[in-house]
Formats: structure tokens, C-alpha cells, sequence
């Protein structure tokens, strides 16, 4: 695609011109609003940037950006009615840096209610469905991105992942999907769920386009005091350098139930693979694995319920009258949100309540240092892990969002990189009996993306992919 | 206060730094702009925006904490303190709470003279919230605006023992704290524009027992005039419950300046779990070694030591020292002048009396004043020569002011010769050693005259010329008042 745009071959107008055509034919609900005008004004202006020779990176290529990522001007809902007429004022930051290089924004996409979910059911604005089967979840809380990317409605989106709100989309959509280090894109225009966990990522349908979308959004940012100043290197190259000697990781606590048989052995063939390609595997132990879904849901609840105490009913959202102050917060707030949000802000209020916090908020923090030392033990023997990135594929839709606990559970294998602020991502590497997409997941050591992208894309080369 | 009861103090004291800029953005600080012009998403937590902290905002903390002697934590950490409220727009406050910056400590300051020292619990780093807005012009009945401009002002919360044990000793504390904020540059401390503010905890206990018993806290007294009074009226009340056989409750409490009463704001019963957590958005800033030695190291000579000192050296009374030492650069101008003078009364006279007066007209600090210390020395030499007389050198003065030609040029187009050297020397000194007396005279007590006259013979050699003398010290008392009390 790039290649043709550059050639000149077809034009960006004429490129956004299909996404846009698809997107209004798209059963799958993947975008929260779509906005043509401005969409296809860019692209003449970047059509003339090309005939300059003058063109960016990701020079006419179309983009969904998550509705929980500002756009300036443009609304960022977070699937919410609480958001619902919210116009940002300013861009994210990697949003900028998108736009800097020539990127076309289409649409805000779907996602769970302010990323609090595992299966796209919980927006504001209806359920997103999955491009394999119309019946089921794509997965969440980047739903929209992920489905939108899986039908080609645009060429790349961003997601944002806190416990593996990127990586399980892409896994049950059959894209690729990266969560970078902790802080090696910046959070700035995010709007916080788990601040200590949110990440933006982008999501793909080649570990190539993987690589160049995040060269772009990746590094230091003035205005995010968590964002690294770690160089940021060009991916795209890393990626020739293949597999040959890398020693990988299999934890066998990834490879039990609730992991079905049909994921274990997808990920399994293609390790074997893999090895085939030059790469080591050695069996290693992460022994805390089994605490990392409690540990997650209290740091992310704590976190979620103070971050949301500024969708107070005074400055977003319509105000429902009440007699007192007080009263008008909690009747906006219980008309704002939904069930799953006030689920976590209560269960996060719990969590730091003065009689609870020591049991709870404080404990969970010990058991994230423990996690993460499980992992630093496992990378002296080897360079990454290989593991499956959701414990099934995609499930029928209501299936699970009767239970939460349930649900809870999408996220057994990808919140302990998000707790330790691991690099992961999840691609491809197989299909189950229905035809439905398994996702591989690799875990990197801190800021060796570079790593995690070299075993991502030995992964698609043995799978045929070009 | 009642036989066998004393009254117990502590004091929070929240002050905002002077920085240019907030403590986790880049608006501006700056006092009296229309409301909401000073915001931008950070400061207005808008969903998306993330604090990044202000060096210079922890610079100043820390120059305080050193000046204060209190131990620094090394790591800068925040937390998150949780509640609703119209002008808190994240729905928490930035604010340190399991480290704060500075730790323990003691300050040092007098109550009529006498030394005291109240120790320090902490003084930590925090975010000021808004502002609603009620009783303006522009402001209905029934409602309330916000004005977030003060959203995000950097502030430190500078929390005392509960060792102060009457409203008088807690006006003092909070006196020389100004002082000492202005003398560091860490602070304007004016309380009228919100930049200091106080809440004080009281309680009334027999003297000497161990706690400090039910303790009542006076929010937001924003003048030492209302900290003073509120406490007297605390205490006084607290005595009088005590007294019917009563205990005093829990409560959270306001002042009322119009009615000179505290009115109860909410009872403690109420009290709000604000659930801390850490701050996940400002990682830990540690603060080196090397910077906190360079700070100790610039760290001016404190107030106080240096009122106790100009006492020492320039023998000058307590008001006279304490009143150059409110402002640093007018007691540095003070030293530059008496140290190259020699005589110290007559330069404390002056610059409490003609300078002061000349700035205030102008509208200048002292640090701004057109005549530079150099050259108002070279006037008083020549009156402490006797070569120039107190009023001739006043309007050397103003001509110095009004031209800006150099005290030189002045000097040497005069003519000549007044009195012996001393006799003026020891009419200064006797007029110094009796400025209350001064002050009586120029109110009207004229027969004061003759005693001036005995004690400047008495000084004198018997060759003393009394005629000489009463014309001098006619003129002298003639002229304006040589202190600004006396304005
Ligand atoms: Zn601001």
C-alpha cells in the first residue's frame, strides 16, 4: 500500500475514499464516529505533499485511533454517555506524531466502556463484532481498532492496552498487536484508566506495519513525566535480522487450563517452528503467574476510580438535577456510567478505603514486585517469552458478560506483562476448528521491543506469510 | 486564661512558592487576572492531560526545609488525596503524604522579646485547588461559579507540633515564618492575597498534662489580626464550655471576621476517608546530593540570627533590629551605611526614618532605592563630622533624589563648616537613646527640651558651648520625625 501511494499509482484520496466506503458498509460497528470531510481534505493535502516529494512516513495511509485517544477537535467519547458530546482540545501525543508524518485519521473506533472490558460488549454505542464471525466478541477493550484493522477498513489503529486491551483483540481478531514498554510511548491525551499500566500500542496487520507505526509514536514526550528517553530505533530494520540464536522462554504456567488444548498446541507447533528457524527453547517457570488477574484487578480498580472521579456530572456529561451538591454527583454518575465501570470504581474505591488499604491496594503492589521478579529470573536464561495471548479465541457474544469473573480471566495471560511494563505483542499463529484466529504472544525484556518484534515476524514467516 | 489551664496550639501553614508557574504546568501564577485565563488541560484535568512537576517548585521547597533544618527526603514522591468538590476538577488533589519532602525540623522566633522554638512536623509539596465563587457582583443569589486559576499553584503545607500555647505565640510563629519566606525568596507571604494561609488546632488542657486532648481546627484565618483573635475566642469559648463541666467536641470551624465569632462548619463525625493512593503519574524525582549541598550552601543568614546580631554589633534595640531585618535588602543596606559610617544609631535613624519615608513616597523597595548605600554613607559622614547639619543633609538628599547628581558634586558646592565633630554625634546618640521621648516632644511635650539639653551637656567635654548645643538641637527636633512610628 505504501509502496503505491508513493508510486503514485493511486491516490490518497482515492484510498481514504474506499476506507470510507467499507467503513459505512461495515457490519461491525468498529467506529464510534467517522469523519469524511476532514478525512478526505487531509488527503489532498498530503497527494500534495507526495507530487513535492515532500511526504511523511506514513504518508496517506488511513488510521482509526481509539475513542479514547484525543483528537483535537474531534469527540473522544471513551464509548461512554458520560463522554458522549466531548470535544478534545488537544492531541494526544502520538496522535501528533501520526499526523506529523502524514497519517489520515478516518475515525474514532469502538472499544469497551472507558477500556474496562475483554469483549467489545460494553460500549455506550452498541457492541463491536468480530470480522471472522459476526456471532462473536472481538474482543476488547480495543475492540473497534482491532475488528476495523481485521476487515482492512484502515491500513493501522491505535489501542490502548492496560491489562491486554491491545494484544487480546488482535489476538481473537487475527491481527498483530503490540503493547510497547511502559513509557515508551507517551500517555499524554490518553485518557487514564490504570495510569501505571495504560499504554498506547498499535495495531497491525503485519509486524512490519507494527514497526513503523511504533518508530513513529514512540519516545520522549515533554509533557508525560513517566515517558522514556531511550533512543528510538528503527524497527523495521531489526526485523531482517531473524531468530538465529535467540534463546526463548516457554512458561509452563501459560501451557495449562484455562489455556484449551487447540491454543496450546497452535502456540506449541509454532515454537517447534521456530526452532527450526535457529531459535532455542527452554522450559521456565514464572511461579507468581497465578496471583497476576487479582493483583491486576485491584491496581486497576484503585487506579480506575481515581481517575474517573473528574467525570464528577459538573464538567461532562448532562447534569441530572438533584436537591444538594452531593446528591447531583451521584445521580449524574449513575446515569453516566455502566455497570462495568461502576463496577471497578467501586471496587477500586474499596481497595483504597482506610480500613482495606493495607489488605488489598498495598498487598497487591508486594505481589506485582514478586511478579516481576519472576521475570527478571526467567531473562537471564533467555531473551523473551513465548506464550498464547488469550487462554481461548473469540466467544460468542454475551457469553461471558453475565459472569464478570469470568470474563476477568481473557486476561490470565496478558496482565502480567502490563503489571511489570513488559513489551508484548500478539500475532497470529493459527486458526481453531471454527476457522477462528489464535493469537502467539512474546514477551520482551524492558525496551527490547527490538526482540519481540524479531520473534513476531519469525512467527509470520513460518507461518507463509510474506 | 482560666488558673491551672493552658491553651494548646499546632499550626498548618500553607504557602505558595513563589514560582513563575504552576507546579505541574505552564500557566502562569501571577495574582489578580480575570477568572479562568490562567488554565490549560492540565490544570483543568481534562481527560487526556498529565502533571509534569516544576523544578523550581521543589527548589524552593527545599531551600525552605534546609533554612528550617529539616530532614530531605531524597525521592520526591506524590500521592493522590480523593474528594468531590466543585473546584477540585481532577476529583483529587496532588500531594505528598507517606514522604513528605521535608521532615521534622524547628523554628525560632520571639514573642515580645522573649526566645521560643516550636518544633516541626513536616512541610510537604502540594497543588492548590480553585476557587468558588459567591459574593461577588457578578454572582446570583443562588449561585456558585468556579474560578480555576489557582488550580495547580504550588504550595507547601508547613505543619507545627502542637507546642504553642497562646493565640499571641502562634501570630508571632506565623510572623517571623513571613520573614523568614520572604528573606529566602520562597515566598511573598501575603496573607491578604491568599499566598499564606493558616488552620490551627485548639484544645484547652490543665497545664502541663502529657496530651493534648479534644482538639478543635480553625480553617482558612487569612491576617494575623484574625488568627490572633480567632484563637482568643477559641480558647475563651473552650475555657467557658470547660467551665460549665462540658467537654469540647470534634469540630471543624471558620472565622467569621464581620461577627469576631467562629462558626462551626461541619462536626468531625463527618470526617472523609480520601482513600490516598500513590500518584502513578509522577514517578519518583530524586533529588541529588549535589543539589541539596548547593542550596544549603546559598542559604542567606536567616532573619532572626541576624536581628540578634545587628542588636549585638550595632548595639541597636530590638524594634529598631527587627523592623531592618523584615526585608533583607534594607538591613544589607543598613550595614553597607553604619559600617561605613561608624555610627550606627545615626544610620538605624536614618534608615528607619529619611529613607524609609523617601521609598515609601517613591513607591520603591529598598532594593530599588535610587540613592545607593555608598553615597547616603558619604552624607552621613559629613553630619557625623558635624560638617553638615541633619536638615541640610535631608535636603542633600532630596536634591540627590530629584537630580540624580552625585553626593559628591553636592557636597563640595556647600559651604563650610557647622560645629565640632562631636557635638552633633552626641545629639544623634541622645535622641536615638530617646526616640520615645523625641516622638512625646514633636507631639507637644515641649518641656522636654531642657532634659534633651542636660543629657547632651552631660556627654559632652565642659567646653561645651550651650548656646551651640540649643541651636543645634533645635534644628534638629525641628525637622521631621526620625522614625516611621512616629508618621
Ligand atoms: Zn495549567
Amino acid at each position: 500500500m505504501r509502496s503505491l501511494l508513493l508510486r503514485r499509482e493511486v491516490s490518497c484520496v482515492e484510498v481514504v475514499g474506499a476506507c470510507l466506503q467499507r467503513i459505512a458498509q461495515s457490519p461491525l460497528n468498529a467506529f464510534v464516529s467517522v469523519c469524511p470531510e476532514r478525512a478526505l481534505r487531509q488527503a489532498c493535502a498530503v497527494d500534495e505533499r507526495i507530487a513535492r516529494h515532500r511526504a511523511g512516513m506514513l504518508a496517506g495511509l488511513a488510521i482509526g485511533v481509539k475513542d479514547n485517544i484525543n483528537v483535537r477537535g474531534w469527540k473522544t467519547t471513551c464509548a461512554s454517555r458520560h463522554l458522549a458530546d466531548y470535544v478534545a482540545p488537544f492531541h494526544a501525543t502520538a496522535v501528533r506524531r501520526l499526523l506529523r508524518q502524514d497519517a489520515i485519521v478516518l475515525g474514532k473506533t469502538n472499544m469497551d466502556e472507558f477500556a474496562m472490558g475483554s469483549s467489545g460488549e460494553s460500549s455506550h454505542f452498541g457492541p463491536t463484532r468480530n470480522p471472522h464471525c459476526l456471532e462473536r466478541v472481538p474482543g476488547g477493550s480495543s475492540s473497534g481498532s482491532a475488528a476495523a484493522v481485521a476487515a482492512r477498513e484502515v491500513w493501522a489503529a491505535l489501542g490502548s492496552d492496560t491489562g491486554g486491551s491491545v494484544r487480546q483483540p488482535a489476538s481473537f481478531c487475527g491481527v498483530v498487536g503490540l503493547k510497547p514498554t511502559y513509557g515508551r510511548v507517551s500517555r499524554y491525551g490518553l485518557v487514564a484508566f490504570g495510569s501505571s499500566l495504560d499504554q498506547i500500542g498499535p495495531l497491525t496487520l503485519s509486524v512490519q506495519d507494527c514497526a513503523l507505526v511504533l518508530q513513529v509514536i514512540a519516545g520522549h514526550d515533554p509533557h508525560e513525566a513517566t515517558s522514556s528517553r531511550l533512543p528510538v530505533l528503527d524497527w523495521q530494520r531489526e526485523l531482517d535480522r531473524g531468530i538465529s540464536g535467540l534463546r526463548l522462554g516457554r512458561p509452563a504456567e501459560y501451557f495449562q487450563p484455562p489455556a484449551s488444548a487447540e491454543v496450546r498446541d497452535a502456540v506449541d507447533a509454532t515454537l517447534a517452528q521456530l526452532v527450526g528457524a535457529g531459535a532455542g527453547v527452554e522450559e521456565i517457570s514464572l511461579p507468581h503467574t497465578d496471583y497476576a488477574v487479582a493483583t491486576y484487578y485491584v491496581t486497576c480498580t484503585a487506579e480506575a476510580s481515581s481517575n474517573l472521579a473528574r467525570f464528577d456530572g459538573m464538567r461532562y456529561g448532562a447534569r441530572s438535577a438533584a436537591n444538594d451538591l452531593d446528591e447531583t454527583y451521584v445521580a449524574t454518575r449513575t446515569l453516566g456510567f455502566g455497570p462495568e465501570v461502576k463496577r471497578r470504581i467501586l471496587l477500586g474505591c474499596f481497595v483504597l478505603s482506610a480500613g482495606h488499604y493495607q489488605a488489598y491496594y498495598d498487598k497487591a503492589q508486594r505481589v506485582r514486585t514478586l511478579i516481576a521478579q519472576d521475570f527478571a529470573r526467567a531473562f537471564e536464561k533467555v531473551d523473551c517469552l513465548v506464550t498464547p495471548t488469550a487462554p481461548t479465541t473469540a466467544f460468542r457474544m454475551g457469553k461471558r458478560t453475565v459472569n464478570p469473573l469470568t470474563m476477568y480471566l481473557s486476561d490470565v495471560y496478558t496482565v502480567s506483562a502490563s503489571l511489570c511494563g513488559l513489551p508484548a505483542i500478539s500475532v497470529p499463529c493459527g486458526r481453531d476448528a471454527n476457522g477462528l484466529p489464535i493469537g502467539l504472544q512474546v514477551i520482551g525484556k524492558p525496551f527490547d521491543e527490538g526482540t519481540v518484534l524479531r520473534v513476531a515476524r519469525a512467527v509470520e514467516i513460518a507461518r507463509g506469510q510474506r | 486564661m482560666a488558673e491551672g489551664l493552658e491553651a494548646v496550639i499546632g499550626l498548618e501553614v500553607h504557602v505558595q512558592l513563589l514560582t513563575a508557574s504552576k507546579l505541574f504546568c505552564g500557566c502562569s501564577t501571577a495574582f489578580g487576572a480575570a477568572p479562568n485565563t490562567q488554565v490549560c488541560p492540565v490544570c483543568l484535568g481534562l481527560p487526556g492531560a498529565l502533571p509534569v512537576l516544576n523544578r523550581r517548585a521543589v527548589e524552593l521547597a527545599l531551600r525552605l526545609g534546609l533554612a528550617l533544618g529539616c530532614e530531605i527526603d531524597r525521592h520526591c514522591r506524590f500521592a493522590r488525596k480523593q474528594y468531590f468538590y466543585p473546584d477540585l476538577p481532577k476529583g483529587y488533589q496532588i500531594t505528598q503524604f507517606w514522604a513528605p519532602l521535608c521532615c521534622g525540623g524547628r523554628m525560632e522566633f520571639e514573642v515580645d522579646g522573649t526566645p521560643r522554638s516550636v518544633r516541626l512536623r513536616h512541610a510537604h509539596l502540594e497543588e492548590d485547588a480553585g476557587r468558588s465563587v459567591h459574593a461577588e457582583a457578578y454572582v446570583a443569589e443562588d449561585e456558585t461559579l468556579v474560578d480555576l486559576n489557582r488550580c495547580g499553584v504550588p504550595l507547601v503545607e508547613i505543619v507545627t507540633e502542637p507546642e504553642l500555647h497562646s493565640p499571641r505565640e502562634a501570630a508571632c510563629f506565623v510572623a517571623e515564618l513571613r520573614r523568614l519566606l520572604r528573606c529566602l525568596g520562597v515566598s511573598d507571604g501575603q496573607m491578604e492575597r491568599g499566598s499564606l494561609r493558616c488552620d490551627a488546632n485548639v484544645s484547652i488542657r490543665p497545664k502541663g498534662a502529657p496530651d493534648q486532648g479534644v482538639a478543635t481546627e480553625i480553617k482558612n484565618l487569612n491576617s494575623l489580626r484574625a488568627l490572633e483573635r480567632a484563637l482568643a475566642t477559641e480558647v475563651a469559648r473552650q475555657v467557658a464550655v470547660r467551665g460549665q463541666g462540658e467537654a469540647v467536641s470534634h469540630q471543624t470551624l471558620c472565622w467569621d471576621a464581620a461577627a469576631q465569632a467562629v462558626a462551626v462548619m461541619r462536626d468531625k463525625e463527618y470526617a472523609h476517608d480520601y482513600r490516598y493512593s500513590p500518584e502513578p503519574d509522577l514517578p519518583p524525582a530524586c533529588i541529588p546530593e549535589r543539589w541539596i549541598e548547593k542550596l544549603r550552601r546559598a542559604l542567606p543568614e536567616l532573619p532572626l540570627a541576624r536581628k540578634r546580631r545587628l542588636e549585638r554589633e550595632y548595639g541597636l534595640p530590638p524594634e529598631r533590629a527587627y523592623l531592618l531585618t523584615d526585608d533583607s535588602s534594607l538591613a544589607d543596606y543598613f550595614e553597607a551605611v553604619a559600617k561605613a559610617v561608624g555610627v550606627p544609631q545615626l544610620a538605624c535613624n536614618w534608615m528607619t526614618g529619611a529613607v524609609a519615608r523617601t521609598a515609601k513616597q517613591l513607591h520603591v523597595s529598598i532594593a530599588e532605592f535610587p540613592v545607593p548605600a555608598s553615597s547616603l554613607a558619604k552624607l552621613l559622614v559629613e553630619v557625623r563630622d558635624g560638617a553638615l547639619s541633619d536638615h541640610a543633609a535631608r535636603q542633600v538628599l532630596s536634591t540627590m533624589i530629584a537630580t540624580g547628581r552625585p553626593v559628591e558634586d553636592l557636597l563640595a558646592s556647600r559651604g563650610t563648616s557647622l560645629p565640632r565633630p562631636e557635638v552633633g554625634r552626641v545629639i544623634e546618640e541622645v535622641l536615638f537613646q530617646h526616640s520615645t521621648l523625641v516622638s512625646g516632644y514633636r507631639q507637644g511635650k515641649k518641656q522636654l527640651f531642657g532634659f534633651f539639653i542636660g543629657e547632651v551637656m552631660r556627654k559632652l567635654p565642659d567646653e561645651a558651648d550651650p548656646q551651640e548645643v540649643r541651636a543645634l538641637l533645635q534644628e534638629r527636633l525641628a525637622g521631621p520625625p526620625a522614625d516611621p512610628e512616629g508618621d
